[in-house]
């Protein structure tokens, strides 16, 4: 093989950074969604790669809906601090007062959908025309079918039947005065490529995707961690497992598996022997029903 | 390991997702919540079987009507190589996305049934995959099941393809038998076809070579973004960001900015802010050069010694891919890498049939899924390579001014 050989991990990398510089250049003012997940972290770190050594051409975004796992916002802090870049958080807590929404009930009550408002009230407030997310296409059928840049009308909804065509590595970006479009610069990338590319960049991860010990209950087949936001009735068996997160989204809707995996190399083996997908495996609110993912994005959802 | 980016050509009756699904299943790459999902799907069908089928179809209406509405991209991997598959499906009015599909595409598998031989809708894929220059082409001849496995019947469709490959010029195609409904042929050798002595399917998209499909001879790269941090300690830093579409860049190499024609040097490569000696195709790298020269986004940095035509006006095949028509003299935004221009489409020369080939000369207007031939002005030059020679830097998109769509695909000649 010939020394200017991209081996695969180097041209996802590449792919990514075009990606992110195409948004840094069409667009007047563009986000970075940060969640705190390591597909974010993995972004913050191609932007790194695509910008340094000036400064990222925009701010990091996270939409903060109060569920979080305390490592993950310890983390982001960290980071953001790390780097010195801009980060602007806003609350679900505080559009649920203001807008006077309904929160779902029960133990496991999501703010998943409740977050659309939030991201739809900042995108106003600042203006931005472009949001950069880490959404990948193995994740579920309908972000199979999106594109890497994804137009959304005034009201953030995605219309999967009028998607623009989008042709070698050229990406349009022109939008009429109120719309903006999301980018995925790692669409093409799957779960066991950005823990190889974790792996090979020495990324840092919050804690909570090593194994550690927690106290959970279970909840058809899925380990939820006890928490302010769980707390545990008496039909519920509390036990304490060594588990990890392959997801970290809100505590009151991410799932852990039980795990022995200290490290990057446990969990890619776990990964390659694993016989459930990811979001199936750790996320109560997809499984509401077959078309939740497209459903949500359809109204405005990452 | 590297990456095979390859598209299904086919209708559904062909078998195309019944194929794909075959190609996750047995490579491992559906997992238990996944199957379950569709076992609960196919159970709600009249035939009970295992639909793999449904594992491609993402959206709502696709599962309510089963059908495939768009490009859909499936993963998968072995330990020698990623694969990416655009699924796009076969119908003539979806030849948009078949282009769309096969514009990043490095192979193209052509589903073929093998109870039909050549029909209209095989010859149509055969055109698009040589319209858009796809490197490999793999005609799968399947539901060799159904005709007996009979090596007559396999070797009648090679002859009748070879001869409409031969007149498109396509050089490197494969032909497999199969049958995605039992997997012959699809991971392992299938006992059935004692008479055929090649390769699996799946063993074929592992080892077809890919490094001659990068071209390392002619450096192009395009300024997406311009990196000047204007802090104290790096005032006069100015770095130009962008990705190196072919070819190589070595610190020293005299350069020079298109389409504006001034000359310069080389004088740092970085990534990530750390530099580097050489950058090659692919590669997403920074580039400094010697003099304090006049370069924005758009604008090519090639060597001196070897450049891309610079035009304000040239020919190409083009897809047009929207509900409004396009009619000689229509206004665009021209996008070709990270150049944005306004254009012109002057003449509408000829309308190509995609079915036999046949060119209808003057057409008055183009509609959806026409590929056509046309004559570009634009109203600043633009720097490409003739798509057949550089597809990275010869493949552009048309977008409508008003409505900010892409409307069309063009192969610049």
């Amino acid at each position: 093989m010939s020394k200017y050989h991209l081996d695969y991990l180097g041209q996802l990398e590449s792919e990514a950074i075009h990606i992110m510089r195409e948004v840094a250049g069409q667009f007047e003012r563009p986000a970075l969604l940060f969640s705190g997940g390591k597909d974010s972290i993995t972004l913050v770190h191609l932007a790194l790669k695509a910008f340094r050594p000036g400064k990222f051409p925009f701010p990091l975004v996270h939409i903060d809906t109060g569920h979080n796992f305390p490592e993950a916002l310890h983390f982001r802090d960290e980071l953001v601090n790390t780097i010195g870049e801009k980060l602007i958080v806003r609350k679900v807590a505080d559009t649920i007062k203001e807008k006077n929404l309904t929160e779902q009930k029960g133990k496991f009550a999501s703010r998943n959908s409740l977050q659309t408002y939030t991201l739809l009230d900042i995108i106003e407030e600042f203006k931005f025309d472009a949001l950069i997310g880490g959404a990948r296409r193995d994740e579920e059928k309908a972000r199979a079918k999106e594109r890497i840049f994804s137009v959304r009308d005034e009201f953030g909804q995605w219309d999967p039947k009028l998607q623009r065509p989008e042709l070698w590595n050229i990406y349009n970006g022109k939008i009429h005065k109120g719309e903006n479009v999301r980018a995925f610069p790692i669409s093409n990338w799957t779960e066991l490529d950005i823990w190889n590319y974790i792996k090979r960049e020495n990324i840092e991860l919050p804690s909570i995707y090593f194994a550690h010990e927690r106290e959970v209950i279970e909840y058809e087949g899925q380990l939820v961690s006890v928490s302010e936001f769980i707390i545990p009735d008496e039909s519920d068996v509390v036990s304490t497992k060594k588990v990890r997160y392959r997801t970290v989204g809100d505590m009151t809707c991410t799932a852990a598996v039980e795990s022995n995996a200290s490290n990057i190399d446990d969990i890619i083996r776990e990964i390659i022997a694993t016989k459930t997908s990811e979001r199936g495996e750790t996320r109560i609110d997809d499984k509401v029903s077959e078309a939740a993912m497209e459903d949500r994005k359809k109204t405005g959802y990452f | 390991m590297d990456i095979l980016r390859f598209i299904t050509a086919g209708s559904v009756d062909d078998g195309k997702s019944t194929l794909i699904g075959r190609l996750l299943f047995d490579s491992k790459s559906i997992l238990i919540d996944q199957l379950a999902a569709i076992e609960k799907q196919s159970k709600n069908k009249s035939n009970g079987e295992i639909d793999l089928a449904l594992l491609t179809d993402g959206l709502r209406a696709e599962r309510e009507q089963g059908i495939t509405i768009d490009v859909a991209y499936k993963y998968f991997s072995t330990p020698k190589r990623k694969f990416i598959i655009a699924d796009a499906p076969g119908h003539i009015q979806y030849t948009r996305n078949m282009v769309t599909g096969a514009s990043n595409s490095e192979l193209a598998i052509i589903l073929v049934d093998a109870r039909n031989g050549v029909v209209e809708q095989t010859r149509r894929h055969y055109v698009i995959a040589s319209l858009l220059n796809i490197p490999h082409i793999v005609v799968a001849i399947n539901k060799m099941d159904l005709v007996g496995n009979s090596q007559d019947v396999y070797n009648n469709i090679v002859i009748d393809y070879q001869e409409v490959a031969k007149s498109l010029g396509l050089k490197d195609v494969k032909y497999i038998p199969i049958s995605a409904l039992n997997g012959d042929n699809i991971v392992e050798k299938s006992k059935h076809f004692p008479w055929y002595d090649g390769e699996s399917l799946l063993h074929h998209l592992e080892n077809v070579q890919l490094d001659s499909d990068v071209n390392l001879t002619d450096a192009r790269f395009s300024v997406q973004y311009v990196i000047r941090p204007q802090s104290e300690d790096l005032h006069d830093y100015r770095g130009y960001a962008g990705k190196v579409i072919s070819g190589i860049y070595k610190k020293g190499d005299k350069v020079v900015v298109l389409p504006s024609g001034i000359e310069s040097s080389v004088k740092a490569i970085e990534i990530g802010g750390n530099e580097i000696e050489e950058a090659y195709a692919l590669q997403s790298v920074v580039l400094h050069l010697e003099d304090d020269v006049d370069v924005s986004r758009g604008d090519m940095i090639v060597q001196q010694n070897n450049q891309p035509k610079i035009a304000q006006e040239f020919e190409a095949m083009l897809c047009w891919m929207d509900n409004k028509p396009l009619k000689p003299g229509n206004k665009y935004f021209l996008q070709i890498n990270s150049r944005l221009v306004r254009c012109v489409v002057k003449e509408l020369e000829y309308k190509l049939d995609v079915n036999t080939l046949q060119k209808n000369e003057s057409p008055e207007k183009a509609v959806l899924n026409d590929i056509i031939k046309v004559t570009i002005k634009t109203a600043s030059p633009v720097a490409f390579d003739p798509y057949k020679k550089l597809r990275q830097n010869g493949g552009a998109i048309l977008i409508d001014e008003t409505s900010c769509v892409t409307v069309g695909a063009c192969m610049i000649q």
